[in-house]
């Protein structure tokens, strides 16, 4: 089979693809805008970037992030009635299992033009996300929490029991961990909207780091050091997704949605904190996709922490579990070494570039700018990507979504 | 910030509200299923294996081992920001279930600590409940 003039491998299905995008370039609105407010934008620029109108969109995704009743408020401020209305909420995987899930109801012919939104002031209203709070379940009320919340564990720490874990099983270190932090801010320092929100936001020191930068950072949480945690930004985006008939006609090239996984993960008794909802989101989407792990060019994992990256990378088959921490050395996520694997969050990711609380959203944005060749650190033929959204707590309670994207 | 009290469970939780009333006596209890024998933690109504609901309360003899832990040196919340940098940690009990909770008696917690070592309940009496906290053996 071939479509023009690239090979589709056979069982692979070409049913919906991202055709508009846009990232809100603001980190910081000053208490301005409200997430509805940057919903809308972005929902406008994206429709423009994909050539389409309002009228065109007949399914809504929305995670409810922006407050009212998730699905309805939305269609109601934009002045929509689509047809498919889906709410899902699992935090910053949302919109890995909404693009999943748009993908599903384009093919069953109940849509033809899906949008995602995402809108969030988290910067403006001084969210205290890391290192508020008294963590425990997730901050839901119910009985894990009530298990959970005596013992002050912040969200931070919560991820630091994995890499803790993680070193005690395998041996990684902290010099490892900190190749991500400093792969994704080469990529943030390459992008100009990154820049300026670690500006907004102001950093103390904005330029390229070094390995002993991030380990000679301050503690947050041991074992994590403050430059391998994300930022708390203000910001959103919007993904317009169509189906083969809508997406010719549109005027940018399609990113296609190969494959979708989903899956959760919470504490067991005698469980492996190392390993992630990942390890089984992960086969289903790539086995949807019919490609492997060793295909994959851009690899866009949601990075609110090193060790997240590090745990997912492992979990999606990158290379075996407990191996991450040799396989990340010597920069080898940076986008100019593309013979050595996947190039990792290329736009800066939630460490250096945006992370207003959920960043599932930028995944797919980023993937579909490397697909289209429009990356301030552009992978030289990137054909594929995989979008992977952890929501929740990777060492305790989470979902994942992972996202297998292509182009023709 | 003299008054920061500890975040303290609610004793009437359905699920869990047995496990903190037992706790006024320095009992640290878990659940076992009476069909399937499996052990359940955090306390339900239902086995996590079979869904039946013919569970057993047992007492631990309230030692475990050190399964991860972070040291928390930054903490927004009151009671906590005033006792950092301290240690939260995920304990596997001798008897199967895994609980988190703080490590107590331990000279420098950036230091002090190491996974795998042995561990033993120790009680934080409030008015209608006590917190188990572990300390090194
Ligand atoms: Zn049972």
């Amino acid at each position: 089979m071939s479509e023009n003039g690239r090979s589709v491998k056979s069982g692979q299905t070409r049913d919906a693809a991202i055709v508009g995008i846009h990232e809100f370039p603001s980190r910081d609105v000053e208490g301005q805008l409200s997430p509805l407010q940057i919903k809308a934008e972005c929902a406008a620029r994206a429709l423009e970037d994909a050539g389409l109108s309002l009228g065109d969109v007949d399914a809504i995704y929305d995670a409810g992030e922006a407050g009212g009743m998730a699905g309805l408020g939305i269609s109601e401020y934009l002045g929509i009635r689509p047809n498919v209305i889906d709410t899902t909420m699992v935090g910053g995987s949302s919109y890995e299992f909404h693009a999943a899930h748009a993908k599903r109801a384009i093919a069953a012919g109940k849509a033809k033009v899906a949008l995602l939104s995402y809108g969030s002031t988290a910067h403006s209203n001084a969210f205290a996300i890391g290192v508020g709070g008294h963590g425990g379940g997730g901050g839901m009320p119910g009985p894990a929490d009530n298990m959970e919340r005596f013992c002050g564990m912040t969200l931070v720490s919560n991820y630091a029991m994995v890499a803790h874990r993680h070193m005690h099983e395998y041996g990684t270190t902290s010099e490892q961990l900190a190749e991500i932090s400093v792969a994704t801010r080469l990529h943030a320092m390459r992008n100009p909207e990154a820049v300026q929100a670690m500006r907004a936001l102001e950093f103390m020191d904005i330029r390229e780091t070094t390995i002993q930068d991030v380990v000679s950072s301050r503690m947050i949480a041991d074992p994590l050091h403050l430059l391998e945690c994300c930022m708390i930004s203000d910001g959103g985006g919007a993904v317009v997704i169509a189906s083969p008939e809508v997406a010719r006609d549109c005027a940018t090239p399609p990113v296609w949605i190969l494959g979708g996984g989903e899956a959760t993960k919470y504490p067991e008794n005698g469980g492996d904190i190392t390993t992630s909802a990942a390890a089984q989101s992960g086969p289903v989407a790539f086995a949807e996709a019919g490609v492997s792990p060793d295909e994959i060019d851009i690899a866009m994992i949601y990075d609110s922490f090193s060790i997240t990256v590090l745990t997912l990378l492992e979990d999606l088959g990158f290379c075996k579990k407990g191996e991450g921490g040799s396989w990340v050395e010597g920069g080898r996520l940076r986008f100019d070494r593309p013979s050595d694997g996947p190039a990792l969050n290329t736009d800066g990711g939630g460490l250096s570039s945006n992370h207003p609380g959920m960043r599932g959203i930028f995944l797919l944005i980023e993937a579909a700018r490397q697909l289209r060749g429009q990356s301030c650190s552009q992978v030289e033929g990137a054909s594929l990507a995989v979008a992977h959204g952890n929501g929740g707590m990777l060492g305790s309670r989470h979902c994942a979504g992972t996202v297998i994207l292509g182009r023709d | 910030m003299a008054d920061a009290t500890r975040p303290l469970p609610n004793a009437r939780e359905p699920d869990t509200g047995a496990f903190w009333e037992a706790t006024k006596n320095h009992e640290l209890r878990y659940q076992r299923c009476n069909d399937c024998e499996a052990v359940i933690f955090f306390p339900r109504r239902h086995c996590t294996s079979c869904l039946g609901q013919n569970l057993e309360w047992q007492a631990s003899k309230g030692e475990g081992t050190l399964y991860t832990y972070s040291v928390v040196r930054q903490s927004y919340h009151p009671f906590f920001k005033a006792r950092a940098p301290y240690a939260v940690a995920w304990i596997d009990l001798d008897e199967g279930p895994r609980i988190l909770s703080n490590l107590v008696g331990i000279e420098d917690p950036t230091r002090d600590l190491t996974i795998g070592q042995r561990l033993r309940v120790e009680w934080e009496d409030h008015e209608h409940l006590a917190i188990p906290l572990f300390r090194p053996i």
